[in-house]
C-alpha cells in the first residue's frame, strides 16, 4: 500500500464528541441494544460449550489454513467456480478489472462486504466507469452520503433516523418526518431497478466451506441473495482465514454468529451457493468467481502473539460492547475494522508505524474478551501491540520518560510513599500543574483526600 | 476457595495501592482495620510501592518488571496479600506471572498471584469474614466494579455479598458493567473520550446515597467528573463503607 499517514485516532476521536455529539448518543444506543439482545441470545443456549467449541474449530483452521483453502479451491472450481488468489489489495482490484471487462460490466450491486471496503472496491469500479449500488440498506445511506461505515455489521449506526430522514428528504425526496419503514420503502424504490440491471453482484463471504466448496452467507435484508442469483456474474471476495472445514460447521456457527452479533437466533436470509447456474437450473448467475484476498493475513499468522486475530468471525459484538468505541463510533479509526478487533487487526495490515494509536484507544476494561464468540482475548494482544509500539519508539509523547522517572521514584520506597501521601494533599492540588495532572484536571476536578473529606464533617 | 481457619493468626500484607495512597489514605486505614477484625495479623511492608502496571499496561515491560521484582521481595514473607484495589490485585493475581515468565523471578511470581486477593474476596471467600446483619439496615447504595475486579477477578460477588449482609439495599444501574473510563494512562493519553465514558455511568446513575467501589482509580474518575460536571456525588471506598457498618466509625 502507498504510505499513508498515521492514523490519530484521539484528534479524530476528540473531532466527533466536539462537532458530532449525535454520534455518541446514536452508537450509544444502538450497541447497546445489540449488545443487551446478544446477552440474552447466548442465555439461551450452552453459551459455554458453543463458544468453546467454535474457538477450537477457528484455531484448527488456521493451524491447517493451507489444506483447507486447497480443498475448498478444488471443489470449488469442480462445481464450475473460478477461484482466483491475491495477494494484496492492488491484486485483488486487478482481478475484479479484469472480470469487470471480460464480462463487460457496466452496473455493480453489492451486498455488504468489509474486505470490499478493506480493498477498496467502490474506487476502483467507480474509476473502470461501472456504476456501483450498495444494497445493504445501511450502506446504501452511507454511500449516498459519501461516507464510510462506521461498524462491520451496522454500517449507519452512527446516524439517528431523523438525521436519515432529512438526508432522505433531499436526495430521494421523502417526506421530512418519514419513518424507518418509509425511508426503507424509498431506498428499495431505488434499488430494484439496479438489481434488475446489474451485470454483476459482488458480496464477501462469512464462510467458505472446504469439504463441499460453498460459499455461505447470512443476512437479514435479502439483498444478498438478490446480488449473488440475479446479475450474469458473482464475484465473492473473501479473506483466505474465513474458510471453515465441513458444512455441517455451518450448523452451530451461522447461528452463533447472529446471536453474537445481533441476538437473533439466525439471520433471516442464509445463502450457500455451490457455483453457478446448471444447464437444467431456471435462474441463478453464468459465472461465479471467488477471490481469496491475502493482503497481509499470511504474514498475521506466523505472528505468535497476534495471529488468533484471523479466527474473527466479523460478528461485531466486540465493538458493540466496547466503552470506548461507544463514545465515537467507528470512523475515528480510519478503517474498515474498527473497535477492539480493528485496533489488533490494523498494526498488523496497515503497519504498526501507521496504526499505533489504535492499540491505545482502549482501558483493557475486557468487555470484548468476554463476549468475543470465539475467544480471541483482545486485552492481551492490545497490551502487547503497545509493547511493540514502545519497543520501537512509537507513542505519545511524553509517555516513555514519565514511565521511567515513575519507575525511579517507586523505587525508593521513602520518597514514593511521602509523594503519594503529598498527591491528596493541598501541596498535590496545587500541583494541578504537574505534566500528568494537568490532562487529567483539564476534564475533573481532582478531589480532595478522603481523610481529609472525613475531618471536616 | 478455602476457607481459613482463624485459630493461628494469619500474616497478611496490606498493599494499599498507589491511588489509595494518595487518595483514599482513610480507606486503606479501614481496610487495616477490617483485616485485623478478621482476625489477621497485618503488616504494610514499605518496600511495596507500585504493582507496575501503569508500566505494564503501556507496554513498558522492562520498568514494570523492574517494579514487579520490588514486590515480589517486599511480600517474601506474606501468607497473602490483600489488596483495596481491583486493579493492582489483579496486575498480581492475573498479569505478573506473564510479566515474568522465563525470568528468574518467575517461580515467586506464581506463588504471589495465588496468595493475592482483592480486599472484598479476601473477606468474603477465604476469611468468611462479614459485617454485623443490619449494621447498613435502610442505606440504598450504589456499586461500581471496576473492571478487573469484574472480569479478571470476577470478585463483583463478593463486595455485594458484604454489603448485602449488612442489609444495604443495592440500587440497579443501567450502565453497571460498562467501565468508568479510566483505565490508568489511558485517562490522561485520552482524556476526552475517558470524560465521555464517566458521563455514561454518571449520567444513568441511580440516585443513591452513596457509590460505593473497591477501587481507587474508578472512585477518583467518577468523583473528579462529576465534580467537574457539577454533580454532587459522595461516594465512598468500600472498605470505609465496611468499617463504618461494624464499627460504627
Ligand atoms: S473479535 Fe470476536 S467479538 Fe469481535 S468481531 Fe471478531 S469474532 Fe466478533
Amino acid at each position: 500500500m502507498a504510505h499513508e499517514s498515521r492514523i490519530d485516532y484521539r484528534a479524530n476521536a476528540n473531532a466527533i464528541l466536539r462537532d458530532t455529539p449525535g454520534v455518541r448518543e446514536a452508537v450509544t444506543r444502538a450497541t447497546t441494544h445489540f449488545d443487551a439482545n446478544r446477552e440474552q441470545a447466548y442465555g439461551e443456549i450452552d453459551e459455554v460449550a458453543l463458544r468453546d467449541w467454535a474457538a477450537g474449530l477457528r484455531r484448527h483452521v488456521l493451524a491447517n489454513l493451507d489444506r483447507y483453502l486447497s480443498q475448498a479451491e478444488e471443489n470449488l472450481t469442480a462445481h464450475g467456480v473460478e477461484v482466483h488468489w491475491a495477494d494484496d489489495a492492488d491484486e485483488a482490484l486487478a482481478v475484479l478489472e479484469t472480470l469487470v471487462r471480460r464480462h463487460e460490466v457496466r452496473r455493480v450491486v453489492k451486498g455488504k462486504s468489509m474486505l470490499s471496503e478493506e480493498i477498496g472496491t467502490n474506487a476502483a469500479l467507480a474509476r473502470q466507469g461501472v456504476e456501483v449500488f450498495e444494497t445493504d440498506l445501511g450502506e446504501y445511506i452511507i454511500q449516498l452520503a459519501g461516507e464510510h461505515p462506521s461498524h462491520i455489521i451496522a454500517p449507519a449506526i452512527h446516524r439517528s433516523v431523523e438525521d436519515i430522514a432529512e438526508q432522505f428528504e433531499a436526495q430521494l425526496g421523502t417526506a421530512r418526518d418519514a419513518d424507518p419503514d418509509a425511508l426503507a420503502a424509498a431506498a428499495r424504490e431505488r434499488l430494484r431497478e439496479a438489481f434488475l440491471s446489474a451485470d454483476m453482484g459482488i458480496t464477501g463471504a462469512n464462510f467458505v466451506v472446504a469439504d463441499t466448496g460453498t460459499v455461505a452467507l447470512v443476512e437479514n435484508e435479502g439483498n444478498i441473495r438478490i446480488s449473488t442469483s440475479i446479475p450474469r456474474v458473482h464475484v465473492a471476495f473473501v479473506g483466505i482465514e474465513k474458510v471453515v472445514p465441513r458444512l455441517a460447521d455451518l450448523g452451530s456457527l451461522l447461528p452463533l454468529i447472529s446471536r453474537a452479533a445481533t441476538g437473533q437466533r439466525l439471520g433471516n436470509y442464509v445463502s450457500l451457493i455451490s457455483g453457478p447456474r446448471r444447464a437444467d437450473e431456471p435462474d441463478g448467475p453464468e459465472a461465479v468467481h471467488v477471490v481469496f484476498v491475502d493482503n497481509g493475513r499470511s504474514a498475521l499468522l506466523g505472528d505468535l502473539e497476534q495471529g488468533e486475530a484471523l479466527a474473527c468471525i466479523r460478528c461485531g459484538a466486540c465493538l458493540n460492547t466496547c466503552p470506548v468505541f461507544r463514545q465515537t463510533g467507528g470512523h475515528p479509526y480510519q478503517w474498515a475494522y474498527s473497535g477492539p478487533i480493528g485496533a489488533v487487526l490494523a498494526p498488523a495490515l496497515l503497519g504498526l508505524e501507521r496504526a499505533w494509536m489504535l492499540p491505545q484507544a482502549s482501558t483493557l476494561c475486557g468487555a470484548c474478551e468476554d463476549v468475543c464468540p470465539v475467544r480471541i482475548p483482545l486485552p492481551r494482544m492490545l497490551v502487547t501491540w503497545r509493547q511493540r509500539a514502545a519497543d520501537a519508539g512509537l507513542g505519545f509523547t511524553g509517555e516513555t520518560m514519565a514511565i521511567k522517572a515513575y519507575r525511579w521514584v517507586a523505587t525508593h520506597p521513602g520518597l514514593f510513599h511521602r509523594t503519594m501521601r503529598m498527591l491528596g494533599g493541598p501541596l498535590g492540588h496545587a500541583l494541578g500543574g504537574a505534566p500528568v495532572l494537568t490532562e487529567w484536571t483539564r476534564f475533573r476536578v481532582l478531589p480532595p483526600a478522603d481523610n481529609a473529606e472525613r475531618d471536616k464533617k | 476457595m478455602r476457607r481459613q481457619s482463624l485459630s493461628a493468626a494469619l500474616r497478611v500484607a496490606l498493599f494499599p495501592s498507589c491511588m489509595a495512597e494518595g487518595f483514599y489514605p482513610r480507606a486503606v486505614e479501614d481496610a487495616r482495620w477490617l483485616l485485623r477484625a478478621a482476625g489477621a495479623e497485618v503488616t504494610t511492608p514499605t518496600a511495596a510501592t507500585c504493582c507496575g502496571q501503569p508500566a505494564y499496561s503501556t507496554g513498558h515491560h522492562a520498568d514494570a518488571r523492574a517494579m514487579m521484582r520490588q514486590c515480589l521481595d517486599a511480600f517474601d514473607g506474606a501468607d497473602y496479600v490483600v489488596l483495596p484495589s481491583g486493579s493492582c490485585a489483579s496486575m498480581l493475581r492475573c498479569f505478573a506471572p506473564g510479566l515474568m515468565a522465563g525470568s528468574d523471578a518467575a517461580p515467586a511470581a506464581d506463588a504471589l498471584a495465588t496468595r493475592s486477593y482483592e480486599l472484598a474476596q479476601f473477606l468474603d471467600d477465604v476469611v468468611g469474614w462479614h459485617p454485623p446483619s443490619d449494621s447498613l439496615a435502610g442505606r440504598r447504595l450504589v456499586v461500581h466494579h471496576g473492571c478487573h475486579a469484574l472480569r479478571e477477578l470476577r470478585a463483583a460477588g463478593a463486595a455485594e455479598n458484604l454489603l448485602r449482609a449488612a442489609g444495604a439495599e443495592l440500587l440497579s444501574w443501567p450502565a453497571q458493567h460498562e467501565c468508568c473510563g479510566f483505565g490508568g494512562a489511558f485517562a490522561v493519553k485520552m482524556p476526552e473520550v475517558s470524560a465521555a465514558m464517566a458521563d455514561r455511568k454518571l449520567d444513568t446513575l441511580p440516585a443513591a446515597e452513596l457509590l460505593v467501589s473497591a477501587d481507587p482509580g474508578c472512585l477518583l474518575q467518577l468523583a473528579g467528573r462529576a465534580a467537574a460536571t457539577g454533580r454532587s456525588l459522595p461516594v465512598r471506598h468500600l472498605a470505609s463503607v465496611l468499617r463504618e457498618a461494624a464499627d460504627g466509625a
